[in-house]
């Protein structure tokens, strides 16, 4: 990097003071644009039994499959409901639907992917054994079976999902904690007697959450869609209570005749998940400290 | 130098068909910074062209710049580079388009990289990847390509070559690996030879043979190379002239003798000064009776490994003992698979041995206490992994702190003395790793090792990777804080000049076994084994071989 010593490195000239990370956020337009489409999704799913200009169940034969109007703004489906409140009041559920599931999958999947990876032998075969057999149950029949046990449902919708989910964050953390656990500077921790558990959380965890950080984001798309499909087969979330995918679903033998009708679930959809994608790039930058140098010398 | 050379090449052709290669006032860029500013040479045949400098002097640069290589995004090139070629004529490498450049690469132009592990293609037999560029460019059938290679394998002095040109790179040590890239470079017989740090990778022994068949194949064949190293030995060996250069600028440039009788730059004179030679002073001398901190009796360390053919072992380490007394350095040698980074392993638990290693009375093998593990602290080769790439320099050196619950309530105050231990500013505290050259880095990896207060520190080639100055500043360092904390070291490298400046006693691996443990000074005053007389024998003496030779 430099031929003497003490010239500071090309990108080095960090003084004592370090930007905090939110700042270091703030300074992508994408990052803040992604933030600020969140956080109207969010607030608009939060308040949409107030501010929804209709009622979810307001059925209106008469003006069943409108286009977009003064009264509709996003058109009527095939029972004369109103789609605009209806994809408000499902952006609740769709949300809660792809975080709590995801965040089930991360947080029971990603400790069994680190400890399987870290500690390597018997255990790593019997946990990569066990994730293998939830790998292979297709998604809807290991919801079927939940469902058997447990009542069709929001929350059981969630469980199956996070169930489904959890084998893919085991394996890429594992995958990405095999390579780590042979960095040099894990063996440094383990030769000053440095706790395995202090390891993985300090060394191994951080060095891991590029992937992770993808993998979450496009899990959370995923989430979104595996509700639709399990609420068509009548398994999720009972209708008439909207949610984005159930909406698309139900549009589907009107996609000559009402484009609206899956237009702008599909939209919601895409805006959504086009946020967090976008969020999780941003937030993964600013934990990579090399890009985080960059950032902080543009910044300057 | 031959300044005036014309960029008609053609028409002086006659007259001037011996030069191979011509650079003029190269210059390179990336975005705005300047990578190389300004350097030209000529090579005539049978010549060798030295370029030396530290990491990131912009040799590489220079050299895949000058023969249309550089594939950098947002590099922009500019000067001229010609290459002469009697089959070919002569071309423009500056600016040419990508198929004139196929046309002379493997052919007029050969390349030998660093790294022989990863420059050849692991899924293709030696005898595919020879005959690559002979079909491509000669347009040879299979057959007469094979016969072909097998002169090539056996002109780099490849055994049997007729078995091996059905082998897997895998199935070759690294030197022989290293044959067979330079074997590649000249199957079309190129009128020059690139060859970027081509023994940088290899063991001394292994070093010298390279530097031999790369003569003697020159000599036959008349090819001009031109030779980057960082080490002026190894340019010593090879060169006629030599270029110095420090980011990006040509601060020497002379025939070999010359720049090492009378350094012009100084620079230059850094660069001579910093070498490691054999016969510097060693280190000062300690009390033969003090205690002994580490006492490793029949120590034995085998790997079991899964082959196709079943489960066998290696043996690593062979029943070795030796001893290591408090405030002296016991300097462990040997190339590389000799087994001297196993044994730190062992030490420091990484790997499972048998027999016994006592520190200062309690046994370092098996399931030991964590407080033990603090008095052995190490530091290790590569000071741009060592660090983990997510945890601030002073995040670092204050982690062991925490782990083992020392000067609870004044981390930081001991972070900044142990960065002033080891000359950094304190301000460095808050820098990531990548924010730092590698001496810095090594430096904080060494302040981490002695936030543990370790009555032992392994040092494994801990100043292998770095630069020869900065290498040199590393070993004054280490020197200073032996004397002032009374450290004891355990000092693992392959390089014996270092090896000898640092060590009291030596230990001398050869594959697992100890060949020779002895003092110091005895070790080097005469030598018992061959082993270490061969090891001895392939350092690069301290005159060029031009100089030598005349």
């Amino acid at each position: 990097m430099s031929t003497t010593e003490d010239r500071p490195t090309a990108e080095g000239r960090v003084g004592e003071a370090r930007l905090g990370s939110l700042r270091l956020l703030a300074a992508s337009p994408v990052t803040v644009a992604a933030a600020v489409v969140l956080v109207v999704v969010v607030i608009v799913a939060l308040t949409a039994q107030w501010i929804a200009p209709y009622g979810i169940n307001d059925v209106d034969v008469s003006r069943a499959l409108q286009g977009p109007s003064g009264a509709h703004p996003l058109g009527t489906d095939d029972l004369g409901r109103d789609i605009l409140s209806r994809v408000m009041v499902a952006a609740g559920t769709s949300l809660q639907v792809a975080l709590v599931s995801v965040v089930f999958a991360f947080c029971v999947g990603v400790p069994i992917g680190i400890v399987s990876g870290y500690v390597g032998g018997w255990l790593d075969t019997v946990l990569m054994r066990i994730v293998d057999v939830m790998f292979a149950f297709p998604v809807l029949l290991l919801a079927l079976a939940i469902v058997a046990i447990l009542q069709p449902g929001l929350a059981t919708t969630m469980l199956a999902i996070g169930i489904v989910f959890t084998p893919i964050f085991a394996r890429v953390a594992r995958a990405s904690t095999l390579s780590v656990r042979v960095e040099p500077y894990v063996q440094v921790a383990q030769t000053m007697g440095t706790p395995w558990y202090r390891i993985m959380g300090r060394h191994v965890l951080p060095n891991i959450t590029g992937p992770l950080i993808v993998q979450t984001s496009l899990s959370l798309a995923f989430a979104i869609l595996s509700e639709a499909a399990l609420s068509f087969l009548g398994l999720g979330i009972q209708p008439p209570d909207p949610s984005w995918g159930g909406m698309l679903f139900a549009a589907q033998g009107f996609v000559s005749q009402a484009w609206w009708m899956s237009v702008f679930p599909g939209l919601a959809i895409f805006v959504t998940v086009l946020a967090c994608n976008l969020l999780g790039d941003g937030l993964r930058d600013v934990l990579d400290p090399k890009q985080r140098t960059r950032i902080e010398a543009r910044q300057r | 130098m031959s300044g005036g050379w014309g960029l008609d090449g053609g028409a002086g052709a006659s007259a001037e068909a011996q030069t191979v290669f011509s650079v003029q006032n190269l210059h390179v860029s990336i975005g705005r910074s300047p990578i190389v500013e300004g350097v030209s040479f000529s090579l005539e045949r049978e010549q060798t062209l030295g370029i030396v400098g530290e990491s990131g002097s912009g040799k590489s640069m220079t050299v895949l710049a000058a023969t249309g290589l550089l594939d950098a995004p947002g590099a922009r090139v500019s000067g001229s580079a010609l290459v002469h070629d009697d089959r070919l004529g002569s071309q423009q490498l500056v600016g040419a388009s990508r198929r004139a450049l196929r046309r002379v690469h493997g052919d007029a132009i050969g390349f030998v990289f660093q790294d022989p592990s990863t420059s050849l293609n692991p899924l293709l037999t030696l005898e595919r990847q020879i005959t690559e560029s002979l079909e491509a460019h000669r347009g040879m059938t299979r057959r007469t390509a094979r016969t072909r290679a097998l002169e090539l394998l056996s002109a780099v002095g490849i055994p049997d070559p007729e078995m091996r040109l059905d082998v897997y790179p895998h199935q070759l040590s690294g030197g022989q690996r290293q044959r067979v890239m330079i074997a590649i470079a000249l199957a079309c017989d190129p009128a020059l030879l690139i060859a970027d740090e081509p023994t940088t990778a290899l063991d001394v022994t292994t070093q010298a043979q390279i530097i031999d068949l790369v003569r003697d194949l020159q000599a036959q064949r008349g090819t001009a190379v031109v030779w980057i190293s960082h080490d002026l030995g190894v340019i010593g060996q090879v060169a006629d002239e030599v270029i110095v250069l420090q980011q990006g600028q040509v601060v020497e440039q002379r025939g070999i003798v010359d720049l090492v009788d009378r350094p012009q730059h100084p620079y230059t004179r850094e660069l001579l000064a910093a070498r490691p030679k054999l016969g510097g002073s060693p280190p000062p001398p300690v009390d033969a009776a003090g205690e002994v901190l580490l006492d490793v009796q029949d120590l034995d360390v085998r790997f079991a490994v899964s082959t196709p053919t079943g489960r066998g072992h290696v043996h690593a380490v062979q029943q070795v003992s030796f001893q290591v007394r408090r405030g002296t350095t016991l300097g462990v040698v040997g190339e590389s698979g000799s087994g001297k980074s196993t044994i730190a392993n062992a030490l420091t638990g990484l790997v499972p041995a048998g027999g016994s290693a006592v520190l200062g009375g309690q046994s370092l093998l098996g399931r030991v206490p964590r407080a033990l593990r603090r008095r052995l602290a190490m530091v290790f080769q590569d000071p741009f992994s060592s660090l983990d790439p997510r945890v601030r320099a002073g995040d670092a050196i204050g982690e062991p702190l925490r782990v083992h619950r020392l000067h609870a309530g004044r981390h930081r105050e001991r972070v900044r003395e142990l960065l002033d231990l080891v000359h950094l500013p304190s301000a460095f505290a808050t820098r990531f790793p990548h924010e730092l050259s590698g001496g810095q880095r090594q430096r904080v990896s060494i302040a981490r090792a002695l936030a543990l207060e370790p009555d032992l520190l392994i040092l494994d080639e801990a100043t292998a990777s770095l630069d020869a100055s900065i290498q040199a500043q590393v070993l004054d360092l280490l020197r200073d804080l032996q004397q002032e904390l009374e450290l004891t070291y355990m000092f693992i490298a392959h390089d014996l000049a270092i090896v000898q400046q640092m060590s009291h006693d030596v230990l001398v691996m050869q594959k697992g076994r100890a060949v020779e443990y002895r003092p110091a000074a005895e070790l080097f005053g005469a030598p018992a084994e061959a082993y270490t007389r061969a090891l001895m024998a392939a350092i690069p003496p301290d005159r060029p071989r031009a100089a030598l030779e005349a």
